[in-house]
């Protein structure tokens, strides 16, 4: 039993502690992205994890004895050895081994100019959420947007709510109006219209709140 | 709250772990990545398919010529969308907060950069145009090119180094970048191959298949490098100005 588990830590720290290595990253950033409540320290996180992938690609691509994946001198398609054969040779099986395998680098290669691209439309959003509520902490930004629907709900009488589903709204409407009738004893008949013309400025300020969202601050 | 964070983080880290033990050994030659016919093949075959001394960037011009499209559109896309996000069209003076102070640019520094920038955008070339024989290519190349503007900008301010580099060239530059790539494509494509089928360009070029092939991933890293300096000038204009494009840092 405990020589099993030597066995174990011994495969995991000796003999692949490049895998180690991007667990660990891997994990900090994974952790910085859940727990973390600042949007910037989120895509910190987000960076290290994808730090943690590219380390992990890279280090696959590693040959013992091989050389990085450019032509030597003497399998250059253009040199001598080429010119004198008359034109580059398909390299052999041995030759191969020789080299590092190019295609962990290329998809490397890609995702870091394109991880970059990201972080900047990221930051880009960030900038935005800050401006529009002075703060990048997920907490305060949630309290400010429940604060904000709850403020948008308030000036109309009835309990407007989000009109998500459309029996929901008539049903709301239809209490609204008995409320109405008992305070003004309106005629039945107009317990529809009333439903009706309810809705239509629920949505209104809906949208109206949207729009200051993005206005104003 | 934070403690509660921890579980899935645990969990992923004891598969992880757990995991690893199954993956190859450091540096195995013989391991699945390494061993693959695919890799194989690109070693083998690429001096012979394109004379590209450089591997990675055959593999990465040609055999998977889509691909590096696709990503450059990702990156134009990354960049018309932060414009898209920040851009403030207000003529309003911002206002200035307290932190803000306004200095002349230090001598020192800016004579630095004076010296240093040209060089920068030189070795950029080369490291673009080298590509093929030693580590580089588009994306590096264009990377150094945009943070030579990103140095102006830093050392100056914002509106000098927009003055060599306006915000509309820049998007103009990026298409054109996307432009180059797809137009050698579709001129392949017209030439009777398939879409980034460069050995059809033979047609046109004075040279050998393999050698079509070798220059026009040439003309795909310029356009990759294109691309890639706009678009990294441009999220940097953008992200320190708040889309305002003066002031800046």
């Amino acid at each position: 039993m405990f020589e099993d588990g030597l066995i174990f830590l011994n495969e995991l720290f000796l003999e692949r502690l490049n895998y180690v290595i991007y667990v660990v990253l891997l994990l900090i950033g994974l952790h910085a992205m859940i727990a973390k409540n600042n949007f910037i320290k989120k895509l910190i996180g987000m960076s290290i994890f994808q730090t943690a992938i590219i380390l992990f690609y890279v280090s696959i691509g590693v040959k013992e004895g091989a050389t990085i994946p450019i032509y030597l001198p003497e399998h250059d398609p253009h040199g001598e050895q080429a010119y004198a054969t008359g034109g580059p040779e398909a390299l052999t099986v041995e030759q191969v081994t020789s080299y590092a395998n190019p295609l962990p680098h290329v998809l490397m290669l890609t995702a870091i100019v394109v991880g970059v691209a990201t972080l900047g439309l990221a930051l880009a959003l960030c900038q935005k959420i800050y401006q529009g509520y002075g703060t990048v902490e997920e907490d305060e930004l949630m309290a400010k947007l429940e604060k904000e629907d709850a403020s948008s709900r308030k000036p109309k009488t009835h309990p407007a709510g989000k009109s998500s589903s459309k029996p929901e709204v008539s049903s709301r409407a239809k209490r609204s109006g008995t409320n109405s009738v008992g305070k003004t004893t309106a005629p039945q008949a107009k317990k529809s219209s009333g439903a009706r013309k309810t809705k239509a400025p629920v949505k209104k300020a809906t949208r109206k709140s949207d729009q200051k969202k993005g206005d104003s601050k | 709250m934070k403690n509660t964070s921890l579980i899935p983080v645990v969990l992923v880290g004891f598969l992880l772990f757990y995991a690893s033990t199954d993956f190859p050994e450091w540096g195995d030659p013989q391991s699945p990545a390494s061993s693959s016919p695919v890799s194989s093949h690109f070693i083998a075959k690429t001096g012979v398919d394109t004379e590209v001394p450089n591997m990675v960037t055959a593999v990465l011009a040609d055999y998977r010529g889509f691909d590096t499209m696709l990503e450059t559109v990702v990156v134009f896309i990354a960049g018309m969308a932060v414009l898209a996000i920040l851009r403030n069209f207000s003529r309003k003076k911002p206002v200035k907060r307290g932190h803000e102070v306004s200095v002349e640019p230090d001598l020192i520094v800016t004579n630095t950069v004076r010296l240093v920038v040209p060089v920068i955008q030189i070795f950029s070339f080369y490291v673009l145009a080298h590509g093929h024989v030693s580590p580089g290519g588009g994306f590096q190349g264009g990377v150094l090119m945009g943070a030579s503007f990103i140095l102006i900008a830093l050392s100056w301010d914002l509106e000098r180094a927009l003055t060599r580099f306006p915000i509309n060239r820049c998007m103009v530059v990026a298409a054109l970048g996307i432009l180059l790539y797809a137009g050698i494509g579709v001129l392949s494509m017209a030439l009777g191959g398939e879409f980034l089928d460069y050995a059809e360009l033979e047609k046109v070029l004075p040279v050998s298949r393999e050698m079509a092939r070798y220059h026009a991933m040439l003309g795909v890293e310029i356009g990759v490098g294109f691309t890639v300096t706009a678009i990294m000038f441009a999220l940097y204009a953008n992200l320190s100005s708040r889309g305002r494009l003066e002031g800046g840092l």
